[in-house]
């Protein structure tokens, strides 16, 4: 049995969201008020719902008041444990948790990171629909200071209840310095299949993300290494320091650019053209090379901007980024096409395969083209752009 | 009440206040009944006629008399004043029991709802939105509703259902005489397009506007010679209501997404090609739409012979550029429209009857390719509901809904999957609208439901890389994120009747529990 001693106020007057206040009450048991404007249809599901959570977790002399603009129940559910955190923090261990299959995924493509806002429900819900290769629920820069908590649980309960396609999923914490290892205790019951760590300055930032991993999976019966991890370098230290933070931790697959943050540091304005970001990102490509991962490159801000969206995205592969931050989910499309081979690169990669696999039938270990020899690099670069035509056929 | 099953299995009564009720048949099972149009009575024009005079002074020669019927149009949107100018002065002059029969009501008529309590108003035929249809909704109307189609006013006018005793029709611009446009003036509005039908077939015509021109107002939407009495007042609508200075696309990402899986889906289905012809709306994911498609048909060197709308500068764009050779114009949604509409003798007004006029000798919806519509609910037999909510509240016309799905060779419902948690594909829609035999898909953001009678549709679409799913599988996908509503309660009594286009019964309305 647990009182409510203090007034908790969590969520908000949105579309798709829901605010609960907890309030004590003098006798015991709960009192709950609610508005909905989906009463007549879900106005009973919803009190019950809310009722039989609080109950169950012993919850008493509580009164509830909540208003609904259409929350699903992962969203009224993580509201109402938001509250009940913000009123008792050992609560955290008692909350229920859907139970999640792994998804067993082997993400070959990275071409675009999709941003979710972590304390927008309505944005959440549809996040899934765009054929995004990674989607980032964002707990950092997204989500204001004091939604911290609420977007916290919001996130972990989207992660288990929320369809979010084929997409990896993955979740950016705050930095240590602002709650980020309470965000990943938080969030990694759900599985998420990566977290972004932002700000990363050095090699120790990574280490320390890789070691409270190690023992959260190992508080959730998570496989350990399981969590991968994605470095996002966005200051002047972190470019300079990327080679060893490529390197720290078996977890990191692909480093990413933020190049708001980065031009601050350096004290520059970020131009349309970019050119001072340029050794920044060839810095970050060849690090993420070196160490066997993936780079991606920073947002292209103006989302309206098809045009420059486009050639952006082909100079940003030119330089070997394999792909890019996503503000606006139309800008997806887009960003595929130009990552999407072309007619001319496909019939020469089947030509090397089929060479290769001659080669092979043969028993040779050298193949070769015409009169050219195939090397490992001209090898790779084939097969990676089949699979991404296997894989995403003409999309 | 007695109650006889429609075609689709909903129950309508026998008959109600009087009328004896046709169930639906079908979409195309009425053969007009060899009945005859009833006409309005021979007027006379000797010269020195004096039309202008007061609001008052129109009301009162008029001769209208408590019980009878006022008709508006709705060119003026949710800035029109002249509805609510009209029925106050009838109320000031004590007449009663009065019909209204608008072509559509906006939120900007809630003043009406005073008019409903105080015995003025005691039934509305045509069309509802909004604040008066929520009104309705509660049983506020001591009459029986009647919703009808854009097309079904007009049919209902001329066939003599719906009898006019006096129109009073807002004109930006008219002469003493009463040749009046909507293209002139501060209040300049578009065509006269829904105001036509009440002006032929009123027994008394009265024109209402803010800009009094010399002899003759030219160009004329409604002549002369279908007019009684001309008012001139301070202002008829408020100018920024009336028409949008410039129409934005959405920037929804999930309903972009359902435009460009439309836009896709016409591309890929055949119907897309030299000289088609589509209709638009006003509606986010329409002018979305629209503009996809016109992107579309740049690419592949595809014209259009016209598009009909509901027009939005999206539109007028396409036929600027060369892409649309005509323009068929029912209203507009902003003023660039109103510029292309006054000045190319290829952006023709469309009055409803020639329009969607199922009664007539060939509506022009029946030339029409492709059309994309909203709702509020489909269900599994790809029946729509336009008019009331799942919770059953009646808060929208009909529009062209049903007439442009009866006509249109592609007829694509363009929706959202849930609305604030609210499923959109039901086992049963709440209230029918349009017959699912008038649908051939639905599409939505997650998944396109092909109508099971289309079975070249869907040959058609099977290699397609868009989202096709049954419509029951669309259905458990959105119920799986949402949960199942509730049944909305319902009291017994019927407070609307929903028309189809041919005068036959498809649903009624019952008032809903506060």
């Amino acid at each position: 049995m647990m009182k409510i001693t203090k007034k908790v106020l969590v969520g908000r007057r949105n579309k798709a969201d829901i605010e609960i206040s907890l309030n004590p009450l003098k006798k015991e048991g709960i009192e709950l008020h609610l508005e909905s404007s989906v009463e007549r249809l879900f106005g009973s599901h919803i009190r019950n719902y809310i009722k039989e959570y609080l109950s169950g977790l012993g919850i008493t002399f509580c009164r509830v008041k909540a208003v609904d603009d259409g929350a699903l129940d992962f969203v009224i559910k993580s509201r109402i444990e938001s509250a009940l955190y913000k009123s008792n923090s050992a609560l955290l261990e008692k909350f229920s948790f859907g139970k999640k299959e792994k998804r067993e995924r082997t993400v070959d493509f990275r071409r675009t990171r999709l941003y979710l806002p972590g304390n927008n429900p309505y944005l959440m819900e549809g996040g899934g629909l765009f054929g995004a290769d990674v989607i980032i629920l964002d707990l950092e820069d997204a989500v204001s200071q004091n939604e911290k908590v609420d977007a916290r649980f919001l996130v972990r309960n989207a992660l288990s209840n929320l369809d979010l396609g084929d997409s990896e999923v993955i979740v950016r914490i705050n930095p240590f310095s602002n709650g980020g290892e309470d965000d990943v205790k938080t969030v990694l019951p759900g599985l998420p299949d990566a977290i972004m760590l932002p700000k990363t300055n050095s090699a120790e930032d990574v280490l320390r993300l890789d070691r409270l991993l190690e023992e959260t999976e190992n508080e959730n019966n998570i496989t350990i290494g399981a969590t991968k991890l994605f470095p996002l370098i966005e200051s002047a230290e972190g470019v300079v320091n990327a080679n060893e933070i490529a390197k720290a931790s078996k977890r990191n697959v692909m480093l990413t650019f933020g190049a708001e943050d980065f031009t601050a540091d350096i004290g520059v304005r970020k131009s349309k053209e970019g050119k001072e970001l340029f050794f920044a990102k060839a810095q970050i490509v060849l690090a993420a090379k070196a160490a066997e991962i993936q780079a991606s490159d920073t947002v292209y801000s103006d989302f309206e901007d098809v045009e420059g969206l486009i050639k952006d995205t082909e100079v940003s592969k030119s330089i070997g980024f394999d792909g890019r931050g996503v503000i606006h989910p139309l800008q997806i499309e887009h960003i595929h096409n130009v990552y999407r081979p072309t007619k001319e690169e496909i019939e020469y990669a089947e030509k090397v395969v089929s060479a290769l696999e001659e080669a092979e039938k043969r028993g040779s270990g050298v193949a070769s083209l015409g009169r050219k020899m195939i090397d490992a690099p001209v090898a790779k670069r084939a097969r990676k752009i089949l699979n991404l035509v296997h894989q995403y056929g003409s999309k | 009440m007695e109650f006889v099953e429609n075609v689709l299995g909903r129950l309508i009564p026998v008959e109600i206040e009087g009328r004896k009720l046709r169930p639906f048949q079908g979409a195309f099972a009425d053969d007009g009944g060899g009945r005859k149009r009833v006409t309005p009575p021979i007027p006379v024009s000797k010269p020195g006629q004096d039309k202008l005079c007061s609001l008052r002074e129109a009301i009162e020669k008029s001769g209208l008399k408590d019980g009878m019927t006022i008709s508006f149009h709705h060119h003026l949107r949710d800035g029109d004043y002249v509805v609510n100018m009209v029925v106050d002065e009838i109320s000031r002059i004590g007449i009663k029991d009065i019909t209204l029969a608008p072509s559509a009501l906006f939120p900007c008529h809630k003043p009406l709802i005073e008019h409903i309590k105080n015995g003025v108003i005691t039934k509305i035929e045509g069309s509802m939105n909004g604040p008066v249809g929520e009104h309705v909704s509660y049983g506020g109307l001591p009459k029986v509703a009647v919703l009808r189609t854009h097309g079904g006013r007009a049919r209902a006018i001329e066939d003599g259902d719906l009898h006019i005793d006096v129109a009073f029709l807002a004109a930006s611009s008219a002469d003493d005489y009463g040749n009046a446009n909507g293209v002139d003036g501060a209040s300049a509005f578009g065509p006269m397009a829904y105001g036509y039908a009440d002006a032929m077939f009123a027994d008394s015509v009265v024109i209402i506007t803010d800009n009094l021109v010399p002899y003759p107002c030219a160009p004329y939407s409604i002549p002369a010679t279908h007019v009684d009495y001309v008012v001139v007042v301070d202002r008829i609508g408020d100018p920024e209501r009336i028409v949008s200075g410039t129409t934005r696309i959405t920037r929804s990402p999930t309903r972009l997404l359902i435009a460009k899986y439309a836009a896709q889906f016409i591309k890929e289905s055949g119907y897309m090609k030299e000289g088609f012809s589509f209709q638009t709306g006003a509606g986010g994911i329409s002018l979305a739409v629209t503009k996809m498609l016109g992107e579309i048909m740049e690419e592949e060197g595809i014209r259009a012979s016209f598009i009909n709308g509901g027009l939005s500068t999206f539109a007028v764009n396409l036929f600027k550029k060369g892409l649309v050779a005509a323009l068929y114009d029912g209203q507009v949604f902003d003023r660039g429209v109103i510029e292309s509409f006054r000045n190319d003798i290829k952006h023709v007004e469309t009055p409803m009857t020639m329009y969607a006029n199922y009664h007539s000798k060939g509506c022009l919806v029946n030339r029409l390719d492709v059309g994309f519509l909203g709702a509020t609910e489909v269900d599994v037999d790809f029946n729509v509901n336009c008019n009331t909510h799942s919770d059953g509240l009646l808060l929208h016309g009909i529009g062209g809904h049903t007439d442009v799905a009866a006509g249109c060779g592609l007829t694509l419902v363009t929706i959202p999957s849930y609305r604030k948690r609210i499923p959109v594909v039901r086992e049963r829609v709440t209230t029918v609208t349009t017959p699912g035999e008038t649908i051939d898909a639905i599409v939505t953001e997650r998944g396109i439901a092909i109508n099971p009678q289309r079975k070249d549709l869907i040959e058609r679409m099977k290699d397609s890389n868009l989202p096709i799913v049954t419509i029951k599988e669309l259905k458990e996908k959105v119920e799986k994120i949402t949960g199942k509503p509730e049944q909305p309660r319902l009291k017994d009594r019927i407070i609307a009747l929903i028309e189809y286009r041919d005068g036959t019964i498809i649903d009624v309305v019952k008032e809903v529990e506060k």
